[in-house]
């Protein structure tokens, strides 16, 4: 490519070929965070039938913890930093929802409302904790260089690098999931358990600790998110509450408790983002409520949901 | 502890009530000593978490040199945290009235919470109200608030030199303006298309909402033309979208507004540091300047915070610093007074005249708007750290850009659909 600015730099009020590529691939690479942040919470809620409110809050504490661990390591230069910094994020999110599951949702099993108000009071909370413990201040974690520079792509021109890593995690995130679902041990009672927890339990399996292997790992992949989310836009207090929105969201569009359709929610949510931000930036969130309103009105259960 | 009350206790109690009402009659001036109270609001959260702190480090620096102490009188804040988000800081504003029953009142920062307090304000005509850095231009130009001051200039004035500075001197014919949607951002896109487009320069203006965190989309954006990519992106919207510039491989020369060539952006580590090294900007302050008042502040504000400030005071700080410079000094010519509707302090501010640690003249218009001085800056690198270098200096700079008030304000309000590029006829 001979033009070497962002984009090719294509103008105009339409979008030329180019321009409309770039914002696709965009809209892609923004999909990929946030299926990562939303299969979690479309798992946990598969199973248990729990909307967890807080997971946004797991997706804020698993960056600011992660960050914590990555500063000193970066500050030494050290090239693991970023890698550990994603480690310490998921497993302290993954331990905060273990704590959240044992302490407080697992004894209110069944009572959905109670549930999701207590989850909001724990969003609060952590939320506040978190502002007292680490201020205002934005962070941001910084990749190793071999993914944070930018790539040439043909048709787009230069393009972020992370973001195209973005979409590799994604697809592996989902790989994963989808190989634990239906391969595996666990998977079966998972699954087995999302049509008929009485049935599973009478079986001999233990409930409440697939519960919490579920929980654990629902809650890891917010943390996951925070800090790949943390490293291609800026971490800020608040995030808690956008990664939410988006997160219900997609699990609404796309159908709950439906990896594939977390996936489908997650592209059409992104997309929709990237391209009202390309098109008319000062009314882009209009177009994801309408995307979400369209679902709700021909398809209530959400595009590859079950009917309840 | 047993306590009864007995009969010569209370006959105690009540001679002394009786002393106290007693000497309260012979010392009017006991209302007087009574601590003042003032609201403090500033955004603690949010885009402008940053410099909402700062702004807080600098009001504790000059209360600190104060003694805490104005016209003879303890003054007491009463701090309050809003998000840049006009309805958040209108309720903490009322908080702050209403409730916590302060005298007075300064802030808040962000330019949109400021309109929204002046409307507030004229619903108090009883009490000041002192903004604390925001910088949208109607504040203070359009439906203005008899009890609302304001000693920062607006967002439009802080651009005053640099339009015709990159269309005459940097010789470039085409910008791409990426900017925030709401009010600071368009007084500043404003304040810079008025002087480059009459110079013959040609403007896209690409809008993104305060809180914008992707801005990948707004990048491909940028026409393959533009000669310089300006940015009127601050706090936390200016640190991602600066990041993601850099990691697209962005490589044009950069113009900044105000709050994007400030130490709130240039502390932060990352990618954005190394791409905004020679960066052009307007604003009230530069991080050096040959003025022995600026050297004696910064000094003393890292003397003060440490590493826990920026190198040196944002500009959110250095407005709310400014902004307390002008109560404390209206406070002392009162003597504390805030009596008669705050009627005398009142008018003490409104004919304030003082100077800024930056060296500048400041006073107050008939919209009680100030008038002062903005700097042309380059951002250089300077023993390992990037700081914004003052090269040139507009005195005396009014709301109107030294044009005839009517004929300004027949330009329109400053929007996203009224950049202020018009080209000379």
């Amino acid at each position: 490519m001979s033009d070497s600015r962002p984009g090719g730099g294509h103008g105009g009020i339409w979008m030329t070929g180019g321009l409309a590529a770039t914002v696709v691939l965009n809209g892609l690479t923004l999909a990929a965070l946030y299926f990562i942040v939303a299969s979690g919470f479309s798992l946990i809620f598969g199973l248990m039938r729990t909307v967890n409110m807080a997971h946004g809050s797991l997706y804020m504490l698993g960056a600011y913890v992660g960050y914590a661990v990555f500063e000193p390591l970066y500050d030494q230069d050290l090239w693991y930093a970023w890698h550990v910094g994603i480690l310490a994020g998921i497993a302290s999110a993954a331990a905060f929802g273990v704590l959240m599951q044992v302490s407080l949702l697992g004894w209110m099993q069944g009572q959905e409302l109670r549930q999701a108000l207590v989850t909001i009071g724990v969003s609060i909370i952590v939320a506040d904790q978190l502002l007292a413990f680490f201020g205002g201040t934005s962070r941001q974690f910084f990749a190793p260089d071999s993914i944070f520079g930018s790539t040439t792509l043909p048709e787009i021109g230069r393009y972020p690098t992370f973001r195209l890593v973005q979409i590799g995690i994604a697809v592996g995130v989902g790989v994963a999931l989808w190989l634990l679902l239906n391969k595996t041990r666990l998977g079966l009672m998972i699954r087995a358990g999302v049509d008929d927890r009485q049935m599973l339990a009478a079986t001999g399996v233990n409930v409440p600790l697939v519960s919490l292997a579920v929980f654990a790992l629902g809650a890891g992949l917010a943390g996951l998110g925070g800090i790949i989310g943390s490293t291609a836009q800026p971490l800020v207090q608040g995030v808690d509450v956008r990664f939410l929105l988006t997160s219900l969201v997609v699990v609404i569009v796309g159908g709950m408790g439906s990896i594939a359709g977390t996936a489908i929610g997650a592209i059409l949510v992104g997309l929709a983002e990237q391209v009202g931000q390309a098109m008319f930036p000062t009314y882009s969130v209009i177009l994801t409520f309408l995307i979400m309103s369209a679902v709700l009105a021909l398809r209530p259960q959400g595009i590859l949901g079950r009917p309840a | 502890m047993d306590f009864r009350m007995d009969r010569r206790k209370m006959l105690l109690g009540a001679l002394g009530t009786g002393a106290v009402a007693a000497t309260g009659l012979r010392m009017p001036a006991y209302a007087q000593n009574a601590p003042i109270r003032m609201g403090w609001l500033s955004t603690l959260e949010g885009p402008f978490a940053t410099g909402g702190q700062d702004a807080w480090r600098c009001t504790q620096m000059i209360m600190e040199e104060n003694n805490n102490q104005a016209g003879g009188r303890r003054v007491e804040i009463v701090r309050e945290s809003s998000n840049a988000q006009a309805d958040v800081a209108l309720a903490r504003a009322r908080k702050l009235v209403e409730q916590d029953n302060v005298d007075f009142m300064v802030g808040p920062l962000s330019g949109a919470e400021g309109i929204a307090v002046r409307d507030y304000s004229r619903t108090r005509p009883n009490q000041a109200f002192i903004n604390g850095g925001s910088g949208a231009a109607d504040t203070t130009l359009r439906n203005v608030s008899p009890n609302f001051f304001r000693f920062n200039m607006d967002g439009t004035q802080w651009m005053a030199g640099l339009g015709n500075y990159v269309r005459r001197t940097l010789n470039v014919q085409e910008v791409a303006i990426v900017a925030g949607d709401y009010a600071f951002p368009y007084a500043q896109v404003f304040g810079f298309s008025l002087e480059f487009c009459r110079a013959g320069g040609r403007a896209t203006y690409l809008w993104s909402p305060l809180g914008t965190t992707d801005y990948s989309s707004i990048i491909a954006r940028i026409p393959r033309t533009a000669g310089a990519l300006v940015v009127i992106h601050g706090g936390s919207d200016g640190l991602a979208f600066m990041t993601q510039y850099a990691q697209a491989g962005g490589s044009l020369p950069l113009i900044g507004g105000s709050i994007m060539a400030d130490q709130s952006m240039l502390s932060a580590r990352g990618p954005h540091r190394r791409l905004m090294v020679g960066m052009v900007s307007a604003g009230p302050l530069a991080d050096v300047v040959d003025d022995p008042r600026w050297v004696d502040f910064t000094n003393r504000y890292r003397a003060r915070w440490g590493r826990e400030g920026f190198n040196s005071p944002s500009i959110h700080g250095y407005n709310y610093y400014v902004a307390m410079q002008g109560v404390l000094l209206a406070l002392n010519a009162v003597r504390g007074d805030l009596s008669g509707g705050q009627q005398g302090f009142m008018r003490a501010l409104a004919a304030s005249d003082y100077t800024t640690p930056m060296g500048a003249r400041m006073r107050l218009d008939h919209n009680r708007q100030a008038i002062s001085d903005t700097f042309l800056n380059r951002i250089e690198e300077r023993g390992g750290q990037a700081v914004t270098v003052a090269f040139d200096r507009a005195r005396d700079v009014n709301q109107t850009l030294g044009v005839p008030e009517a004929q300004f304000l027949a330009l329109g309000a400053p929007s996203r659909d009224n950049t202020g590029c018009v080209a000379q006829s």
